[in-house]
């Protein structure tokens, strides 16, 4: 849920990564904190196994500076992905204000990326939020392997409803800002809109 | 986000997002418990301490070392959430329009381009 604060002058709003495991939710966000200015953002917090997997959220919170005076701080949350998670998930999407679906383009995982974004539909509506409705971007991630599906399947089994949509390779960054911008910017039209 | 006291060494953002996945995590667990809330935590380490209430919407957290104890920061917790649950009750009692416009009213399409113009 995003959050004005007055007196401090902050609007707060709170992304979410979400998607199957090892579709590189993570490596996102680290991507856009080592390529962001130390004064923008704050320590990246990440609650993972020691194998580097995720166990409960990645944190980030960034700045992306100032409109009429007022700081925009963005929080940046992923999930879990392994399907065991789904109550760390819930969790997490509590108060979100826009999600990032990062999606993994390998061939193989197709069907994983399909149960993901229905695990991700299901979990929103349990909440009273609908994905057509909330502020809402797709990343075709791993353009880069060799074993990438084509953009035009990926399009049709995941995009639908045409929302926008970016490739990315996230281990070298490509695509990861235009992602995030996109979904950062749909976020602050939306609270306009409906603020 | 409120804090008081000796925080300037401590990063307050991280230790919000973890103490709000904590209680989120405890909430989901008193659930399946059939419980209603456990509207408290203490957690003890060798030399500082945490205790985490559960105020109304909010989420107090207290950290202390051996200059204090646990009996004494329950009782001033105690104290201090029937001002703080005062509080929050003028506050959501404080109509919309005492706050003047909203600051959103005032954002341009090109206000939010801008903000991504590098």
């Amino acid at each position: 849920m995003s959050f004005i604060n007055y007196s401090s002058r902050e609007i707060n709003c709170k992304l979410v990564y979400y998607g199957p495991g090892l579709g590189g939710k993570t490596t996102n966000l680290q991507y856009i904190y080592q390529k962001t200015n130390p004064d923008a953002k704050g320590k990246m917090i990440s609650l993972a196994t020691e194998t580097e997997r995720t166990l409960f959220f990645d944190f980030l919170p960034l700045s992306l500076g100032e409109i009429r005076g007022f700081k925009t701080r963005f929080h940046l949350y992923t999930v879990p992905g392994q399907v065991f998670y789904d109550a760390s998930r819930k969790l997490i999407l509590k108060g979100v204000d826009g999600v990032v679906f990062v999606a993994d383009s390998q061939i193989e995982r197709m069907e994983a990326n399909i149960e993901a974004l229905e695990n991700l539909r299901i979990n929103l509506q349990e909440q009273g939020y609908s994905l057509e409705k909330l502020p809402y971007v797709i990343q075709y991630n791993k353009r880069d392997l060799p074993n990438a599906a084509p953009l035009e399947e990926l399009r049709e089994l995941l995009n639908p409803t045409n929302v926008p949509e970016f490739e990315a390779a996230a281990v070298s960054g490509q695509g990861v800002f235009d992602t995030l911008k996109a979904v950062a910017k749909s976020v602050l039209t939306e609270l306009k809109r409906g603020g | 986000m409120a804090e008081a006291g000796e925080v300037a060494e401590l990063d307050t953002t991280s230790l919000s997002s973890l103490t709000a996945g904590n209680v989120a995590a405890t909430g989901a667990i008193s659930q399946l418990l059939s419980e209603k809330e456990f509207g408290s935590q203490f957690h003890e380490g060798e030399r500082a301490h945490v205790h985490i209430t559960l105020i109304a919407k909010a989420i107090l957290l207290v950290l202390f070392d051996e200059r204090s104890s646990l009996g004494l920061v329950r009782l001033r917790v105690r104290k201090a959430a029937e001002e703080m649950n005062r509080q929050f009750e003028a506050m959501s009692n404080r109509k919309k329009e005492d706050r003047g416009p909203s600051v959103l009213d005032d954002i341009s399409d090109s206000d939010i381009d801008n903000l991504f113009n590098d």
